[in-house]
């Protein structure tokens, strides 16, 4: 009998050796193992053995059970991992063929780099602050120690409404808005549109964006200024950016300053895209004129300030190499798409 | 301003400085250089050469051949087509391998068979015209008339060539450095060298002023100061070439010795000056009076000019002569035989002067300079070294005496020297002695506790000028960089993060932004079909715009939207999907200033887009921020849009905006060949409809019943209509609806549709029974039932 358990462990191995898909597999599974199966059967004479006997046969058959069992189970296994690697065989796609795409707008260009610099000074503390375009005179000028007949209205062409609204020339009369609505402390940005009678071409437009910053608060200094702005400029160009601040004059700041960053292309020495001077300007700035301060209602004793501005446009044209203002208004798509 | 360094040094002694170390040291204490230009440093291997023959050229009739001796023994010879050079002259001679200016390279060759070894070099080939050198032909060769030139010495040093050109850009509150002294004392500071100012002196005079001319000065207030002196026995002749190469190095032109002096005294003192002709001064006397109204003059530039009683003329016994501080009179002006000439030195009031110039659209030098507000203590050694120069260059004799009608107002400005205020402001540490000695060298007195500003500074008024003058001369590099202090509170608004999602949310549907400018044409409002009486058309009007296209503020941001789009469809991009956030400035009846408030519109044409693509966006940016209980509802009156094609867009009792497919008649106002799709929704009405947030609802734990319905009605009903009546009849229990077909043909009837819907039921605290819903669809087909809407079977 134990001969007769050893034939079926062998013809069984030989057989699953030879079982190439899951059918086979589970008619072997029937003929060796099933309630009529060889083993069964065997098993079914074990009556007619001795009581010595008896144990030992049973022992090999359990063990022949288990054996197959194991077989049949491994079998079941790489049969199924050949079927799927087939599969998956079948299912190769060239994947170097295009995607199916999903359309994606782009910011402009203008919104794109102001988005930057206003996270530079959220980072800093600043808030952003809004005013009108079409604005009085009083904001735009007249508050800012700009008087009618101040030679410095005419470095700023002015579109007038009336005699007393106009289109404001510079994001500046924010400054005052706010001074007028809140109390130091103050960390504002305050981007915009800005009007001035320019006739359109490649470095001109009536219409352009300014960023203007203000800070007052008590033992503001100069230094101060210069330290925010670096850091500015840092953030904006790169650490290992060079800046300069050179006296200016600005009616509504004294001392005045304008900032200047060394050329990238020619590191200071003088080239074409800085005309020669090794420097390129960025900003104005200076501290908030304590006459100002006064005309806000702020005490220039109690409290100092610094404000700056800069222009968006040369910002983004000095970053993406656009030559052309024009181009910003424009707004043909495969300009736009390339931000 | 332009500055000759030559002049410079005769006040202060920068020798040792390179042009390049001067300016970057002048623009970091205040005086920006743009650029500087070294005179004849395009000139390279020009020399002085003297003609020893001139013979004709064997092989050409227009040709002569030279022997030049360029002081190098062995003569050359040059060829030259010239015809006015003879042996004898002295010429510049540009040798093999010079540069002239413009980058001509001269190297030796043959011309016609005879050997040339260079050139010989016209007025013109050096960069020179005949106001450099009054006695040159322009049409010839060169011929040097300067005395003590040497053969073979290079021409620079020969024709006094050898200055250096500095370009300043002074800003309006220093008019005192658009002058030679006024740069020497910011420069004697600057590189801390001593300045050396001398006082104009003038050492012979003859006869008195009083014979010949009273002022009347009745227009103080516009005047404060007016001074002038006489000249007799005048001999108009160019000027000598110091002054002429000064006056080219700043870039002025030489006239004659008397205009050349006025223009000298000016660069060097910054005050304009005026010279005329005594003969022309009617009854001897000089009104400076307000002008007439309609009084005119003929000003030197030929022009006719009406006057009107705000400005300012000087006069004389019967006409104006002068529009003061802007332009002298033709027939006042100096002529070669003028005999006695009246030098005008005057102070006028700045913005007076400024409205005037600009009123006669006539910006000059001198209204440039008055306009900024002059020091009158300048008038007196302006006049002075004016005279002092028709001395030296022996141009007249100068009559003694002088009239000064002085009504300057000379009370003077005291500021508080506060140290350590200047110190605090400014973020530095500088001994109060430091400070006084820079202002004490910019010419400041100090008394007590109080700084006094020189006449001159009429710009020093506050500490805080004060504390400029420090921090620039103790150097803006040298103040330390400090972090802001205090607690900074540095957020979004509310609205600024609504403002970021609508962008984000734009740009992840594939919309483009664009930037368009806020001014438009009122001739737009035509171009998009609104009629003659819309109130769109009240906006905002510019009343000196550039041009009609600029010329109104918009009070629709649709027009800016189409433009855009046509140009890209003219420019043949096949598809374009663009948004643009952009203000609308709405005048207000009881306010100066109009409302402005942003529109966010959305325009796209190609990629196979329909009304429903673009409805679908605006549903996703509607959805995404939170916005809901919106309708969409058929508009068939806006002239801009497809009458058939177009929703006004509601929520509540507010308008959020328009939505449809552009008018075909609007398309071709813009020249556009394809449907257009335009949204324009209101940033305002949408901010002001964010629905409060909410609490989380939680997951459902009952399963859904679902229902599909499909219902037969009249073409015409809009689905809207149906979805209304459906989620009134289900109640609470409607999860979601969603239309899934609509079929118009041949299996309805004509002018009816079949609308299948499907519907989810589900109920939060049970899993509700078939009975209950199809209870629910029976409520739905007896409401729909009044609408005569019938079960499609």
């Amino acid at each position: 009998m134990l001969n007769a358990l050893q034939t079926i462990k062998e013809q069984a191995a030989q057989a699953l050796a030879q079982a190439g898909d899951p059918k086979l597999l589970d008619e072997l599974r029937v003929k060796y193992l099933g309630k009529k199966g060889e083993l069964t059967a065997i098993l079914k004479q074990m009556g007619k053995l001795s009581a010595e006997e008896r144990p030992k046969v049973g022992a090999f058959a359990n063990e022949v059970r288990a054996s197959i069992e194991a077989l049949i189970d491994e079998k079941a296994a790489s049969i199924k991992a050949e079927m799927q690697s087939k599969k998956l065989e079948a299912e190769k796609i060239d994947v170097t063929m295009p995607g199916k795409a999903a359309p994606i707008g782009k910011p402009h260009p203008l919104t794109k780099v102001l988005d930057e610099v206003k996270e530079i000074f959220l980072g800093m503390g600043f808030s952003i602050a809004e005013g009108p375009e079409v604005e009085l005179d009083y904001y735009n000028f007249e508050a800012l120690n700009i008087p009618k007949n101040h030679p410095a209205r005419d470095t700023q062409d002015t579109f007038y409404i009336s005699d007393n609204v106009l289109l404001r020339t510079q994001t500046s009369p924010v400054q005052i808005r706010t001074m007028e609505k809140q109390k130091p402390p103050i960390h504002v940005i305050a981007p915009g549109r800005v009007y001035r009678s320019d006739a359109v071409d490649a470095t001109h437009s009536p219409l352009f964006h300014q960023i203007e910053g203000l800070v007052v608060d008590k033992g503001v200094t100069m230094a101060d200024l210069k330290g925010t702005l670096e850091l500015f400029v840092k953030r904006l160009y790169g650490e290992e950016s060079v800046v300069r601040f050179r006296p200016h004059h600005f009616p509504f700041t004294e001392p005045s300053a304008e900032l200047d960053v060394q050329c990238f292309a020619c590191k200071g020495e003088g080239c074409r895209l800085c005309k020669g001077e090794g420097w390129i300007e960025i900003l104005g700035c200076g501290m908030v004129h304590p006459k100002v301060l006064s005309i806000c209602g702020i005490d220039p004793e109690e409290y100092s300030g610094f404000a700056f501005g800069m222009g968006l446009e040369r910002i983004v044209m000095r970053r993406y190499n656009i030559s052309d203002m024009r181009l910003f208004y424009e707004n043909d798509v495969r300009f736009l798409n390339q931000f | 301003m332009n500055l000759s360094i030559r002049w410079l040094q005769d006040y202060v002694d920068i020798g040792h400085v390179s042009p390049r170390a001067f300016a970057e040291k002048m623009t970091m204490s205040g005086s920006k250089v743009e650029g500087y230009e070294i005179e004849g440093s395009e000139i390279r291997n020009v020399v002085v050469g003297k003609l020893l023959s001139v013979d004709p050229h064997p092989n050409a009739e227009k040709l002569v051949i030279c022997k030049v001796d360029v002081g190098s023994g062995e003569p050359i010879q040059i060829c030259t087509g010239a015809h006015n050079v003879k042996a004898g002259d002295i010429v510049p001679v540009a040798l093999d391998n010079s540069d002239l200016p413009g980058g001509k390279h001269i190297r030796k060759g043959k011309l016609r068979g005879e050997e040339s070894n260079g050139m010989l070099c016209s007025l013109g080939e050096l960069g020179l015209t005949q106001h450099d050198f009054p006695y040159a032909d322009e049409d010839g060769i060169f011929l040097l008339e300067e005395p003590d030139v040497q053969l073979g010495q290079d021409i620079q040093s020969a024709l006094g060539l050898n200055d250096t050109c500095v370009e300043f850009e002074i800003t309006s509150n220093r008019p005192d450095c658009l002058s030679v002294t006024g740069l020497a004392r910011e420069a004697a500071l600057t590189f801390d060298v001593p300045l050396n100012l001398p006082k104009p002196v003038v050492k012979n005079t003859v006869d008195d002023i009083h014979n010949y001319l009273s002022v009347e000065v009745t227009a103080p207030d516009l005047c404060p100061r007016y001074v002038a002196r006489m000249v007799k026995n005048i001999k108009i002749e160019p000027s000598p070439r110091w002054m002429r190469e000064r006056l080219r190095a700043s870039g002025v032109r030489p006239i004659n010795n008397i205009v050349d002096i006025t223009n000298y005294v000016m660069l060097e003192y910054g005050q304009p000056m005026h010279a005329f002709d005594h003969k022309f001064v009617e009854g001897g006397k000089i009104v400076v009076r307000r002008a007439n109204e309609g009084e005119t003059i003929v000003t030197l530039d030929g022009v006719e000019r009406t006057l009107s009683p705000e400005m300012l003329t000087i006069a004389d016994a019967k006409k104006p002569s002068a529009v003061a501080g802007v332009m002298g009179g033709e027939y006042s002006g100096i002529v070669d035989d003028t005999n006695m000439i009246v030098f005008e030195s005057a102070c006028f009031n700045g913005p007076s002067v400024r409205t005037t110039a600009k009123k006669l659209g006539m910006r000059t030098e001198a209204s440039g300079r008055f306009e900024k507000q002059l020091d009158p203590a300048t008038c007196i050694p302006a006049v002075e070294r004016a005279c002092e120069l028709v001395e030296l260059l022996g141009a007249g004799e100068v009559i003694g005496g002088m009239i000064d009608v002085d009504n300057a107002d000379r009370t003077e400005r005291r500021i508080p020297l506060d140290p350590a205020w200047i110190n605090r402001f400014i973020g530095i540490e500088v001994p109060v002695e430091k400070m006084q000695e820079i202002l004490t060298r910019l010419e400041c007195r100090i008394d007590g506790g109080d700084v006094i500003p020189p006449s001159f500074r009429l710009d020093l008024e506050h500490k805080a000028d004060i504390s400029e003058e420090i921090a620039r001369f103790y150097g803006y590099d040298k103040i330390p960089s400090t972090a802001i202090r205090g607690v900074a509170n540095g957020s979004y608004t509310d609205k600024q993060k609504f403002d970021r999602s609508i962008h984000a949310i734009l740009r992840a549907q594939g919309l483009s932004e664009i930037s368009t400018y806020s001014f438009i044409s009122p001739k737009y409002y035509d171009k998009i079909g609104l009629p003659a009486d819309s109130s769109y058309r009240n906006c905002v009007v510019i009343s000196n715009p550039l041009g009609e296209d600029t010329s109104v503020m918009r009070t629709t941001t649709v027009p800016s939207m189409l433009e855009v789009l046509s140009r890209n469809y003219n420019n043949r991009n096949k598809a374009a999907s663009l948004y643009e956030i952009g203000t609308v400035y709405l005048p207000r009846e009881d306010q100066e200033l109009p409302e402005e408030t942003p529109f966010i519109t959305l325009g796209a044409y190609g990629n196979d887009l329909d009304f429903f693509s673009l409805k679908g966006i605006v549903e996703t940016l509607l959805n995404g921020l939170g916005i809901e209980g919106y309708e969409f509802t058929a508009c068939s009156t806006h002239p801009t849009y497809h009458p058939g094609r177009c929703a006004v867009i509601s929520i509540g009792d507010a308008t959020l905006g328009m939505i449809g497919e552009v008018h075909p008649a609007v398309c071709e106002n813009y020249e556009i060949g394809t449907r257009v799709y335009l949204a324009s929704l209101s940033e305002a009405v949408m901010f002001a409809h964010v629905a409060p947030e909410k609490g989380y609802t939680p997951l459902p734990r009952f399963p859904a019943s679902t229902r599909d319905l499909a219902l037969l009605c009249e073409d015409a009903l809009p689905v809207a209509e149906l979805e209304k009546a459906i989620r009134g009849a289900v109640g609470t229990i409607l999860e979601h609806v969603s239309l899934f077909d609509v079929y118009r043909g041949s299996q309805v009837a004509e002018g009816k549709k079949s609308v299948a819907y499907s519907l989810t039921l589900r109920a939060d605290d049970r899993t509700l029974t078939d009975e209950e819903a199809d209870a629910a669809v029976k409520r739905v087909l007896k409401a729909l039932k009044t609408m005569g809407v019938e079960i499609r079977s």
